[in-house]
């Protein structure tokens, strides 16, 4: 360029920055609106998949939320609030309970779903949220044979006065594994194997006794 | 002789090829390499990510050029920045709404879609200077060179690194899939490879046409 630029008016400026952020604002609103439905239904149909995946026997589920010891039964649409989804059976019972976990993995939070059944007090399985763990090394939680022969009945019973877990879950080293509430770690992936374990440990702890005192109402389904 | 690059430039086939093969954003300019390397492990995750980045480089490139004669030019970079994130977040948002899935595998990266390089170096090279129609043409070509050299990665990466295309078996149970190519490190792999085979094929042509030129001179 010749001749140096002349600076303009910093009120154009302002003016032109305004209108494009104001346009690109209205753009974007619109957009959240139009794609809030449909956002809100997969997310629900990505939760039910997970709630039957780790609930294979049940074929209905009911959403309930538990919140400072207190449950209270929800509406299918009010699911985004629920963190506790009970399964039934064609006959209505009870066959499991699904609740959300969470801990630090290796690169970042897991966000598991986990299957618990009241009746034989343990953990019967889980399914992977939210996960960015390394492909090959810590996404074997999934799909690793051994590890997951943990969750065939992983005991989380309560103690007698209904307080806490009678023993802490913990993850422990590979073949180390010696009583029912311990997880046989994957050697390669301790990191993440543990975070399964903590993620257990802490929500089991904190929801199952609460869950235990409200036994009643989860038994019977609801009928929504 | 050198154009004057403030020009506009001349609506032909070339405004659509040269971002498919004279000025591939990955193979020729190496651009965007970030998403790139990491969204590459399989060929659908590759297509998603490149159409994705194609229908940001399109409404961009569109609104930049209807706007090239209001933004002034001391505040461009921002004005393109602010339309650039605006279309990211839309394509976010419907990426969400078509499937859960393919958000979830492509994570992080439709949000890092506004600080590729491709887009911010259409609007500034290209869209502010030019019409419309031909500042769409030129995205729409250097759309479709992205989306290519992406799937050109995540076609070799997923072959060798799942035994699948596109999520279908090829090769039957007993392959036994080479990790390291769905890893990072086999996207720089792959990457290298095909930047050879590129630089190669164009340097072959360039000879056969400097050979031709002598021959016609002589």
């Amino acid at each position: 360029m010749s001749e140096a630029p002349t600076m303009p008016k910093s009120s154009k400026l302002i003016t032109a920055l305004a209108l494009i952020a104001m346009m690109s604002g209205l753009l974007v609103a619109v957009t959240f609106q139009v794609t809030a439905p449909r956002i809100a239904l997969n997310k629900q149909k990505a939760l039910e998949k997970a709630i039957f995946a780790v609930l294979p026997e049940a074929t209905s589920a009911g959403n309930f939320l538990l919140q400072d010891g207190v449950l209270t039964s929800l509406t299918a649409e009010e699911f985004s609030q629920a963190n506790v989804f009970a399964g039934y059976n064609d006959a209505g019972e009870l066959v499991g309970i699904a609740m959300e976990a969470s801990a630090r993995g290796y690169s970042d939070v897991v966000r598991i779903l986990y299957a618990y059944e009241p009746k034989n007090q343990c953990i019967l399985g889980f399914t992977v949220l939210q996960s960015t763990e390394t492909p090959g090394i810590g996404d074997k939680i999934e799909t690793d044979a051994d590890f997951l022969k943990n969750f065939d009945c992983l005991d989380a019973s309560l103690n007698a006065d209904l307080s806490s877990l009678a023993n802490d879950i913990i993850t422990v080293k590979n073949g180390k594994k010696v009583n029912a509430w311990e997880i046989d770690g994957i050697s390669g992936a301790t990191i993440t194997s543990k975070a399964i374990g903590n993620a257990l440990n802490q929500s089991a702890n904190a929801m199952l006794p609460d869950l235990a005192k409200n036994q009643a109402l989860l038994e019977k389904k609801g009928d929504s | 002789m050198p154009a004057d690059p403030r020009a506009p430039a001349k609506l032909s086939l070339e405004t659509l090829t040269q971002g498919i093969w004279k000025e591939n954003p990955v193979f020729v300019m190496l651009l965007g390499l970030c998403p790139v390397l990491a969204v590459t492990n399989t060929a659908t995750n590759a297509l998603a990510m490149g159409l994705a980045t194609m229908f940001v480089l399109l409404c961009s490139g569109v609104l930049v050029s209807l706007l090239r004669n209001v933004i002034p030019k001391q505040v461009r970079i921002a004005c393109y920045i602010i339309i650039i994130a605006t279309f990211v977040t839309i394509t976010d948002y419907a990426i969400m709404a078509i499937s859960l899935d393919l958000h979830k595998a492509l994570g992080a990266f439709i949000q890092l879609i506004v600080v590729n390089c491709v887009i911010l170096g259409r609007a500034e090279a290209y869209a502010s200077k030019n019409k419309v129609v031909s500042s769409f043409v030129n995205a729409f070509g250097m759309g479709i060179g992205f989306t290519v050299a992406l799937l050109c990665l995540g076609v070799v990466r997923e072959v060798f690194g799942f035994g699948t295309l596109f999520g279908m078996d090829l090769f039957g149970p007993n392959f036994q899939p080479w990790a390291v190519f769905a890893l990072p490190p086999g996207g720089f792999f792959v990457l290298a490879f095909w930047l050879f085979l590129f630089s190669y094929v164009r340097k072959r042509r360039a000879a056969a046409t400097t050979l031709e030129e002598k021959k016609h001179a002589a």
